[in-house]
């Protein structure tokens, strides 16, 4: 078997691994414009209900020194964070009219 | 007498205005006509710009904590100035600013990759990737190969050309001019150094930056009233928070001007204090939403910094302080604080920065917080990019040539008028040679 992606508690997160966690915003805001709306959604509905008990189990660690495992579930918080604007506003993925315009995320910081 | 306008009691009460009955009335000199954007849809005034205001003005191009050790630099496109610079801490911690040219042939001193494009880093020396000419961190010509080849030449006289650079509070300022008329403590007058932020206890910083096709005030103006985010960025709250914001609008708690800079504050986006119905259930699950997050960071006392809130007003939220020409830091009452930078590329084109600025997170949940709150920024940012686009458009049609501004937009009618002195004073100036 695999080596598991994520903490033993959230292995029913792990098929959304491979797609979702991502390293920087501009990943991240990529894969919603390259995304569908039913694949967004589904990513949502299946993380946003464990979210609050991701949160609490990555409470359990100092944000400077996160296991691997942890890191990679704080990285499905932060996608799912932006997938929210278009399951919960937009009904879309990407915002309306907002035409060629581009607005990137150059620093940010790790984790 | 020109009849001022009407505001609904309930919002005269929570948001009284000065003895004349408008803001804008309260500086007689701002008038009350409706004004024209030909000074933004304008290459010849755009020509003068660049050298009345951007020539002259102290322009804010980062902060200390970019450069942290001793030959800490980074370089900034001025397009504004057609000029680059180079921003470095010198072995005697000083931080001084050179235009980012080789005295020798002229190239681009410090790039790497693109020469278009800024770079940042730590460096003993600025040697040219060209001919190997060296400068010191404090711009002094060191090295020059085949010294003996040149005639008569002395490297006391290369030195880089440096450009005047002065801080305040960790906020790095350049004036571009000969000699500034002013020095940046009197530049930014009395309002602007009143204030006092612990701005170096924020350290966990997030920078966006966009490249749009509007004149850098006409966009700048979308960011100094709160008159648009009911209707332009009013669908991103839940229905039930829309209506109520259609229905009232949104005003601004407190104006205030000193001479080219003001200041707008409000109740903020009331993050948090009202029923759940009005957030989304990200903003509900996080905490935080339109802008940053609901609960307070570590820096939050019982007093509010000096400074800020400048109206005194109950239910403060935030202060958005416009800082001339092109720069603004707005506050947040859960501790934390935004900067813009609207540099002007051409009379139709801007670089467009955003900065959030927290303090380092202590928790995942507090990280997470921050996270969703520069989410939000983009969301927002990009709505207002694509409609100032459009604004662009419809105003270089020149169709409609004068425009109504209200009370609450105060600040953009503010921003009109000094930039048309700048020019005018340069103007008279030139003339008196």
């Amino acid at each position: 078997m695999a080596e598991p992606l994520l903490p033993p508690e959230f292995s029913d997160l792990e098929p959304w691994v491979a797609d979702w966690c991502l390293d920087s915003e501009p990943e991240r805001y990529a894969k919603r414009l390259s995304s569908t709306m039913d694949e967004i959604q589904a990513f949502y509905d299946a993380v946003f209900p464990r979210a609050e008990e991701a949160i609490q189990y990555l409470e359990k660690f100092p944000l400077d020194d996160l296991p691997e495992d942890a890191f990679r579930l704080l990285k499905l918080l932060y996608s799912l964070i932006l997938m929210s604007f278009p399951v919960e506003i937009w009904k879309q993925p990407y915002i309306p009219d907002t035409g060629t315009a581009q607005f990137e995320l150059k620093i940010e910081p790790v984790p | 007498m020109t009849e001022s306008p009407k505001v609904p009691r309930q919002a005269a009460r929570q948001h009284p205005k000065p003895p004349e009955g408008t803001w804008t009335e309260h500086y007689p000199e701002l008038g009350t006509a409706p004004v024209s954007y030909e000074n933004s849809i304008s290459p010849e005034f755009f020509a003068l710009e660049r050298e009345a205001i951007f020539k002259r003005a102290w322009l804010n191009v980062g902060r200390v904590e970019q450069l942290r050790r001793k030959g800490g630099f980074f370089t900034k496109e001025l397009a504004v100035a057609k000029t680059s610079l180079i921003v470095v801490r010198g072995m005697d911690d000083r931080i001084r600013a050179f235009h980012n040219v080789c005295r020798h042939r002229g190239n681009k001193l410090v790039w790497t990759d693109h020469p278009a494009r800024e770079i940042s880093g730590t460096c003993r020396q600025f040697a040219c990737k060209y001919h190997g000419w060296t400068y010191e961190l404090d711009g002094r010509c060191s090295f020059i190969l085949q010294e003996g080849e040149f005639f008569g030449i002395d490297k006391a006289d290369y030195g880089l050309v440096p450009v005047h650079c002065e801080v305040w509070k960790g906020f790095i300022f350049v004036n571009l001019a000969q000699e500034p008329s002013q020095t940046l403590s009197e530049f930014l007058g009395p309002m602007i150094t009143a204030i006092d932020y612990p701005f170096e206890k924020l350290t966990q910083r997030y920078y966006y930056r966009g490249d749009i096709r509007s004149n850098w005030k006409v966009f700048l103006d979308a960011f100094q009233e709160f008159y648009h985010p009911p209707i332009l960025h009013g669908h991103q709250n839940p229905v039930m928070r829309q209506a109520d914001y259609k229905e009232k609008g949104f005003y601004t708690s407190h104006f205030q001007i000193d001479g080219p800079h003001r200041v707008g504050s409000t109740t903020g986006g009331a993050g948090g204090k009202l029923v759940p119905e009005f957030y989304n259930p990200m903003e509900q699950l996080m905490r935080s939403g339109l802008f940053g997050p609901w609960d307070p960071s570590e820096i939050v006392t019982d007093e509010l910094p000096p400074g800020l809130n400048p109206g005194k007003k109950k239910n403060w939220g935030l202060d958005s302080f416009q800082i001339f020409p092109n720069f603004a830091i707005v506050f947040w009452e859960t501790g934390w604080y935004l900067t813009y930078h609207y540099w002007p590329v051409a009379h139709d084109r801007l670089l467009f920065e955003a900065n959030a600025y927290f303090t380092p997170p202590r928790s995942v949940r507090e990280r997470l917080a921050q996270q969703l709150g520069i989410a939000t920024i983009k969301e927002y940012a990009l709505e207002d990019c694509g409609t100032l686009e459009a604004t662009q458009m419809g105003l270089e049609s020149r169709a409609v040539t004068t425009f109504p501004l209200g009370d609450q937009e105060f600040m953009c009618r503010h921003l009109n008028k000094v930039v048309g002195t700048w020019v005018d004073d340069y103007q008279r100036k030139q003339k008196e040679g």
